[in-house]
């Protein structure tokens, strides 16, 4: 019966279903608190499944000038290089359904795909406004991609693995150890937002100055699932840094018994942490002006990368100390 | 790198109304700008010569949806002058209240977009739902939101009762609460001051050279405001300052604007304190006799000047309306200059641009868009070409 | 000091309070009373002067031949601005603005105020 585990594991939970339903979810989150910081009343619930149910059924246009294959694949790939991502994410226990030494880095590269799609999207839809968008997406790129991975790096290096499992099963044991590297907790959480382009650094899909930037000739199909890969991506790269800085379904009374329970409440715990760094996120994006290009690449390294290269010294150090 | 060029629209989301902005950019860096308008005439000017007087009330109020009462506060000076009216104290005062309390909505609708522009919607969120009190007075006051139809020759067309002035003194206190609200917000905020300052240098050489007006001036340092300079409706009996920055960039038009708020509140609370007991109107005639007027009045977006020909019929002979926006058009050119891409948006949008408002002119010929620059002298000597033929004097 | 995101303890306390905007066809505003909405005829007063039709400046105002062969005023509301210069140039005060101002109709010529 082992396969037939593995099977739903994959596709219900915590697989794609349950990967997209929370996607959808976050995004209801995100506009809902958003409209309700600004006094608005906001979407009901169902209103992302609703939008991406109409916008499956609108007309699908390829621009003339548009590679189409590049087109196409580019919404498709960046949703099954999330998907693939959150395999390695542990979700229910200590172990994710595959687990091997490095998979971290792994989830990391996986996440990184989106990025390029969007970018490949962009800049072959032949749009000028797409061009420049996917031009301010590949500029982009190495000022949130760096400080991220530097934050990662740093549980890695606390817990002495590459693997998202062998974190958590450290954090586990050592659940202080997230005191250690709540600097870089934070570095990564602003990094994600600039992965996700969402405000401040909504930098390449700037509505009022490019229009929507590589999203400009997107339209029905391709861009629901454009949006929706984009939803699941924030979706998983929450959870990712869920699991990596908070644990993920590490919780006060992890030796529960029978085993189902603990599978329950730990899975509880995964979305627990999971929303309280989307919701970081959502807040972080409520009170805040679009910086431009050259801003982000200043911001990035001037600040965010320093602090993380100062975090992994604080990690080394205490490592050396013997504390943890 | 190779020169791009981009348009900004006629359709383009940063832009509301449409006119065209082809952008020369260097790698991220505007090298030129290439301003064409005309996208948005409505031809009112030569509608108004074929409606009586009191029809044209409606129309002159049309040409802008933000700032029509100063609009129709010009028509009826020009009209009431050649008439040789004189509208009685209450309706001035009342006339007055109208300009500031559109003012104020405007100011608060522009503080507003020029967040979105830079994508701080929760900033244009807070503002419109202030504006959203302001306007909710005048349709008490009037009936109507936008375009007021308030004024009339010979004063105005509602009174305001004394319950209506206290809830104007009361909403007052609640908008300048908010007013300090959004001046903590707008000076604080690091994202927004990153956008604002230095971007979209208008120099104050340049400013008078190009001919600017309002705040997009004052923000340059240069002091002149219709309202002091010469005075109309009841402003000389007003106390009021001219706040100016030096800082000549889109955060000084940001701070000129704000602190304009708070002058504005304190006019409308000395309206409100003043005024007199009296009449609305006084009756004018259909008809008005052959005679010209000009008048000039401090619009939000600055000097806003119309001119009236009369021929002695109830119709007007011409019509003719500057806006500020036509005047800070010259202005928006040198300010993209220099700017990325990115600021494009926020620096055409901080000279709270009114593209509908502005379009008076477009030359057809053979049924397209003839594009014929017109140099100084050509203009001069077509001037006075014209007039000789039809046999009108100097 | 200038943070980023520095009013953000201010505002974040909105999120558990009640929406400024309303849910329009559930929720209603009342609108102030002088409100300039469509307008109410009383044909008793008319007496066919036409002054309306002459000073309205969309052209929604119209003089219409009646039954009892005078002419009196229809108003199309597709047309109108509600400035309500017809009611003050009736010499009779034969037209009244009320405040009624949902006027949504399904087809054209249907938003028409006849006697």
């Amino acid at each position: 019966m082992n396969w037939l585990l593995s099977i739903i594991y994959l596709v219900v939970f915590p697989g794609i279903l349950f990967v997209l339903g929370f996607a959808f979810f976050a995004e209801w989150l995100d506009r809902k608190v958003y409209a309700r910081v600004q006094r608005r009343v906001g979407p009901p619930f169902l209103q992302p499944l609703a939008d991406f149910i109409k916008l499956s059924s609108k007309e699908d246009v390829v621009p003339e000038k548009a590679d189409n294959a590049i087109f196409t694949a580019a919404p498709i790939i960046s949703l099954a290089a999330i998907l693939a991502a959150f395999l390695y994410v542990p979700v229910v226990t200590a172990t994710a359904l595959h687990v091997f030494e490095g998979d971290l880095i792994v989830a990391l590269y996986l996440l990184t795909i989106p990025t390029l799609a969007l970018f490949l999207g962009g800049w072959f839809s032949g749009n000028l406004f797409g061009q420049s968008g996917a031009m301010r997406v590949a500029s982009l790129l190495f000022s949130y991609e760096v400080p991220f991975f530097l934050a990662l790096l740093a549980p890695a290096l606390m817990a002495g693995t590459w693997s998202m499992s062998g974190i958590v099963v450290y954090l586990y044991g050592n659940p202080l150890a997230f005191v250690v590297t709540i600097g870089a907790f934070f570095i990564a959480v602003i990094s994600l937002q600039g992965k996700l382009e969402r405000l401040p650094f909504d930098i390449p899909d700037a509505e009022t100055e490019i229009v929507g930037g590589p999203m400009s000739e997107y339209s029905g199909r391709r861009l629901a699932l454009f949006r929706l890969a984009r939803d699941a991506e924030m979706v998983v790269g929450a959870g990712l840094i869920a699991a990596v800085f908070l644990g993920g379904p590490w919780c006060p009374f992890i030796s529960l018994d029978p085993g189902y329970i603990a599978w329950a409440v730990g899975a509880a715990f995964f979305i627990l942490k999971t929303l309280i760094v989307l919701g970081l996120l959502i807040l972080m994006k409520s009170a805040v002006a679009r910086i431009r290009v050259d801003q982000m690449v200043n911001v990035a390294y001037k600040y965010l990368i320093p602090l993380a290269l100062a975090q992994m010294l604080v990690v080394v150090l205490v490592k050396y100390m013997g504390w943890f | 790198m190779a020169r791009v060029r981009i348009p900004i629209g006629p359709q383009h989301p940063a832009l509301k109304e449409p006119e065209n902005f082809t952008i020369t950019l260097d790698g991220e860096r505007v090298v030129g700008a290439d301003i064409r308008i005309g996208y948005t005439h409505r031809g009112i000017e030569k509608l108004m010569e074929s409606r009586s007087y009191i029809q044209n009330l409606y129309l002159v109020e049309r040409i802008c949806g933000i700032c029509s009462y100063t609009h129709v506060y010009n028509y009826t000076h020009n009209v009431e002058e050649v008439l040789g009216l004189k509208a009685p104290p209450r309706a001035e005062y009342i006339r007055t209240l109208f300009l500031e309390l559109e003012r104020l909505h405007s100011h608060l609708l522009w503080v507003g977009v020029a967040g979105h522009e830079i994508g701080f919607d929760t900033l244009f969120m807070y503002t419109w739902q202030d504006r959203e009190l302001v306007q909710d007075l005048l349709e008490m006051i009037s009936g109507n939101r936008v375009n007021y139809a308030m004024n009339t020759v010979g004063g105005v067309r509602r009174d305001v009762s004394e319950e209506q002035r206290q809830k104007v003194l009361k909403a007052m206190d609640v908008v300048e609460k908010r007013c300090k609200f959004y001046q903590e917000m707008a000076t604080n905020e690091k994202t927004l001051l990153s956008r604002a300052v230095g971007v979209g240098i208008l120099k104050p050489s340049d400013a008078i050279r190009l001919c600017a007006v309002g705040p997009t001036a004052r923000a340059s340092g240069i002091d002149m405001d219709i309202r002091r300079d010469d005075p109309y409706a009841v402003y000389p009996e007003l106390k009021f300052n001219v706040p100016t920055t030096d800082t000549c960039d889109v955060m000084g038009r940001v701070v000129v604007r704000v602190l304009e708020l708070y002058e504005i509140i304190g006019m409308i609370r000395q309206l409100m304190q003043k005024l007199p007991a009296g009449d609305i109107k006084v009756k004018a005639p259909r008809r008005v006799p052959e005679g010209e007027a000009i008048s000039h009045t401090e619009a939000p977006r600055g000097e806003d000047i119309h001119y009236l020909h009369a021929d002695g019929t109830d119709k007007p002979e011409r019509y003719k309306v500057r806006t500020p926006t036509m005047a800070n058009m010259p202005s928006v050119a040198k300010m993209l200059e220099g700017v990325y891409l990115a600021d494009v948006p926020i620096t055409l949008a901080a000279i709270d641009p009114c593209m509908g408002c502005m379009d008076r002119v477009l030359v057809l010929k053979d049924g397209k868009e003839e594009r014929n620059v017109l140099e100084w002298d050509r203009l001069r000597k077509y001037g006075i070409r014209w007039y000789a033929e039809r046999g009108w004097k100097q | 000091m200038r943070m980023p995101g520095k009013m953000l303890p201010k505002i974040v306390g909105f999120v558990f309070k009640k929406p400024a905007t309303v849910l329009y066809p559930k929720e209603r505003l009342t609108p102030p009373k002088d409100l300039r909405g469509k307008m109410k005829f009383h044909k008793d007063r008319c007496i066919s002067c036409g002054a309306c039709a002459r000073d309205c400046p969309s052209g929604a105002c119209t003089m219409q031949p009646k039954s009892d062969g005078k002419k009196r005023p229809e108003f199309d509301l597709d047309f109108c601005t509600f400035c309500a210069q017809c009611a003050e140039s009736c010499p009779k005060d034969a037209i009244e603005m009320t405040a009624e101002f949902e006027l949504a109709h399904y087809r054209r010529g249907e938003a028409v105020v006849k006697e």
